[in-house]
């Protein structure tokens, strides 16, 4: 087969989205206001939650913990602003569920400077004490998906990491806060990779950004450190390339079999975010208090890409910007795979990579959903190379089992790539969800059963 | 502002942008321009037979809906497609009544009876026109010459036949470049048939047009190139084959891809998006079986002409083809899997 494996700097089918990246691509990054109220909510990240240490009425300092890991796959909580602990109670969510969480209220007047820990030499420390000083910092991956970035960095025994890629690849149209950060912080961004280097024991590093970021590709290659094995890697545009899988195959030309980890082809993904975000801490000890937002979409007003204490609430955030009279839709992260807002009192997390505002004229409401004309648009679209067409006709008589075994279904990632070109309007991603979450309990039920 | 309440939907929030009917819409614009030329080469009789055979099909498609009690489909154009082809497979001399009726088969036996729109095994245009050719095998297979002196001027009696009457013949019929091959063993030339100067069905006159029509349905990604690239190119292969081996005995791959209904066969009826498959390779196996079995059946058949007969098998093995081929899943290895 490999002779016909023509390895082209990307990977199989994937979709060509307007990239609408114009618009704040040149706007540097700019501090946003503080908030009189932060809410933090203890679920940010994927794992367990994290677990309360300071009590209602307590004065905080910005930088200061305010919650512990809550077991190894979870991270602490820093506090954003300096401020008072008005209430431990339970906060709204994106998911529409209530989860405990922190109320803070600011300092009108402080100057929100920031508390230190024990900073962490990436010269001598050992890889041990710098994953526990990337767990300690609150770090996660700020691409989105918020996995607790030491779980991720941990190299299993057996296994070596020889590559560790840097994810520059900022697929999603409409965001640029990872273009911002690739051009605004690139001392932050390697010396983060030095730590990652050493925690993974990875011989290079080599950063993916996509065609529509040379400048940012030119600008990091321009200031690659001497001492460091970094390349940089610019690759042709195509949506989902960010996909971790994706990008992987772009890179190397591996595939990462189903159902396994990045590792298993020897190789860790790290968000450049994230990687920028570890080499600004860790040296200071410090923990997460804040991250760069695009706040873009066709109804704000004041677009940019902005540094936003986590906790802001998206209220404050919305007026302050400004939004058009006819806002329909509002989404936390990118226009595929971000979710829909129902409620504007949730607030800014960790894996909060952008908010995006939709006017009426941009929101289909009633779209008729048409039968499925297999035309295959969904099968030339799939990065995983799935038949979503089929999957969606079973899905509708709820045939999950089928589709986990016959299918492959649980390897979809959602990416929605099937569901932009349904010309029929199907669904079909929303089904891949909702099946993939009956046949995770089904297979959990199982489990229990064996066990009892 | 900010106190109205949010709308909220499932990701991806944005799309491609054509829909369903507009797929159907432009394959109905890339069919008017095969439809004009039919009319300019057979005059008021294929118009009226075509138009026909489309009032057939939109009506019995919205009775059917009414009957059922949905919300009538034919906004989504998909019956007028069926209409128009199976129009463009008649003889231009057809009875009306009879091109009614194929239009309301097609779309009652072909489509509706399998559920409509997106369920249907096989092409309903092509359901009628078998249909018809089983019970008026005189009148499908009596043709009408092109280009005749009158034929904007007068409607052939026989288009007018009375419902249940025998249609009447008052034009000399002309014999279809095929079935001259066939049973006179005389070869039209190519150049008369790529722009259409012969007699034959409505729609299988000019080459070139189709052709187009297939290149503005491809460029716009509302048509799978491979099908009629499989078609075509199988039919080549084994008819220019065959003609190394005798070219007294066997026409030349030219003769055979533009002569009868392979051309509209291969561009707008084999790649209805229903009744083909589903994977790249699927579609390749898919078109090379039509192309294949057409000129087998023309060769060593009974019959002139085998391009429905392919198409509608084809269409019938289309599903165990998608169960047989299917893409390697993106970090799987390839494995046998039991049928």
């Amino acid at each position: 087969m490999s002779l016909f494996n023509f390895h082209k700097d990307t990977f199989k089918h994937g979709i060509h989205p307007p990239e609408s990246k114009e618009e704040t691509r040149g706007l540097p990054i700019r501090q946003f206001p503080f908030s009189p109220l932060i809410i933090l909510p203890m679920e940010q990240h994927i794992g367990a939650p994290s677990q309360v240490l300071v009590r209602e009425g307590q004065e905080v300092q910005r930088g200061q913990l305010l919650a512990k890991a809550g077991g190894y796959v979870s991270v602490p909580l820093h506090a954003p602003v300096s401020g008072t602990v008005r209430k431990i109670a339970n906060v709204p969510t994106i998911s529409g569920k209530m989860s405990p969480g922190i109320y803070l209220e600011a300092f009108p007047f402080s100057t929100q400077e920031v508390k230190e820990g024990k900073p962490i030499d990436p010269d001598t420390a050992t890889p041990e004490e710098i994953l526990q000083g990337i767990q300690d910092a609150g770090i996660v991956g700020l691409g989105g998906a918020a996995f607790p970035t030491h779980v991720k960095l941990k190299v299993p025994d057996g296994k070596t990491c020889e590559t560790l890629i840097i994810n520059g690849v900022e697929c999603e149209p409409y965001l640029t806060t990872d273009h911002r950060v690739m051009l605004e912080q690139e001392e932050d961004i390697f010396t983060g990779i030095k730590y990652l280097l050493k925690v993974t024991g990875a011989k290079q590093a080599i950063i993916g950004i996509e065609a529509n970021k040379k400048d940012a590709a030119a600008h990091l290659e321009k200031h690659l450190p001497k001492d460091l094995p970094i390349a940089v890697k610019v690759l042709p545009v195509k949506y989902p390339q960010g996909a971790e899988k994706m990008l992987i195959t772009a890179i190397l030309g591996r595939e990462v079999p189903s159902k396994k980890l990045p590792i298993e082809v020897g190789v860790v993904v790290v968000n450049v975010a994230t990687t920028a975000e570890i080499g600004r801490l860790l040296p200071h000890g410090r923990g997460i208090q804040e991250r760069v937002i695009t706040i873009s979409g066709p109804g704000v007003k004041k677009k940019g890409n902005y540094l936003i204490p986590v906790g802001t609430p998206l209220r404050f955030v919305l007026e302050q910007v400004g939004v058009e009279e006819d806002v329909c839709e509002v989404y936390m992260g990118g226009p595929m795979m971000g979710m829909a807002v129902s409620n504007l009192d949730i607030s800014i997390v960790k894996g909060t990579s952008g908010i995006l505002v939709f006017t009426r004229k941009e929101v289909s409401l009633n779209t008729k959903t048409y039968p499925c004309i297999k035309c295959g648009a969904c099968v030339d679209a799939c990065p995983i190379l799935l038949n979503p067409s089929q999957m969606g006709i079973l899905a509708k008589f709820g045939a999950y089992e089928e589709m986990a075994s016959d299918f492959n279904l649980m390897d979809c990632f959602e990416c929605g790539s099937c569901s932009y070109v349904c010309p029929s309007h199907i669904p079909l991603v929303q089904y891949f969800r909702l099946a993939k979450r009956a046949v995770r309990k089904k297979e959990a039920l199982q489990k229990e059963k064996v066990n009892a | 502002m900010l106190k109205k309440t949010l709308h909220i939907s499932s990701s991806p929030h944005i799309f491609k942008g054509h829909t369903t009917d507009q797929i159907m819409k432009n394959v109905v614009w890339a069919l008017l321009p095969v439809v004009f030329y039919s009319v300019y080469a057979f005059g008021w009789n294929a118009l009226l037979v075509i138009a026909t055979a489309t009032l057939g099909s939109v009506i019995t498609e919205h009775v059917l809906c009414r009957l059922s009690k949905k919300e009538t489909t034919i906004a989504d154009y998909s019956a007028v497609i069926t209409g128009i082809l199976l129009g463009l497979t008649l003889p231009p001399a057809f009875p009306l009544w009879m091109a009614f009726v194929g239009g309301a088969l097609g779309i009652a036996l072909g489509k509706y009876i399998f559920g409509g729109l997106g369920y249907n095994v096989f092409n309903p245009a092509l359901v009628a026109r078998a249909v018809l050719q089983a019970a008026f095998p005189v009148a499908i297979t009596t043709w009408h010459p092109a280009f005749l002196p009158d034929r904007f001027s007068e409607v052939a009696s026989s288009v007018l036949a009375l419902p249940l009457m025998q249609p009447q013949y008052d034009v000399i019929s002309g014999a279809t470049p095929l079935s001259a091959f066939k049973f006179e063993g005389y070869t039209t030339p190519a150049s008369e048939l790529a722009f259409g100067l012969v007699s034959g069905s409505a729609g299988e006159t000019c080459a070139v047009i189709i052709i187009l029509g297939g290149i503005y349905l491809i460029a716009r990604n509302m048509m799978n190139w491979r099908i009629p690239a499989a078609v075509l190119l199988s039919a080549f292969l084994l008819s220019g084959a065959l003609y190394l081996v005798n070219s007294e005995l066997y026409p030349s791959p030219v003769f055979m891809l533009f002569s009868g209904g392979l051309m509209l066969g291969a561009v707008f009826m084999a790649t209805d998006m229903v009744s083909s498959p589903i994977t790249p390779l699927g579609l390749w196996i898919y078109g090379a079986i039509i192309g294949v079995l057409t000129i087998v059946i023309r060769v060593w058949g009974g019959l002139p002409e085998g391009v429905m007969y392919s198409i509608l098998l084809a269409n019938a093995i289309s599903p165990q083809i998608d169960r047989l081929i299917k893409n390697r899943v993106y970090g799987t290895t390839p494995k046998m899997k039991a049928v």
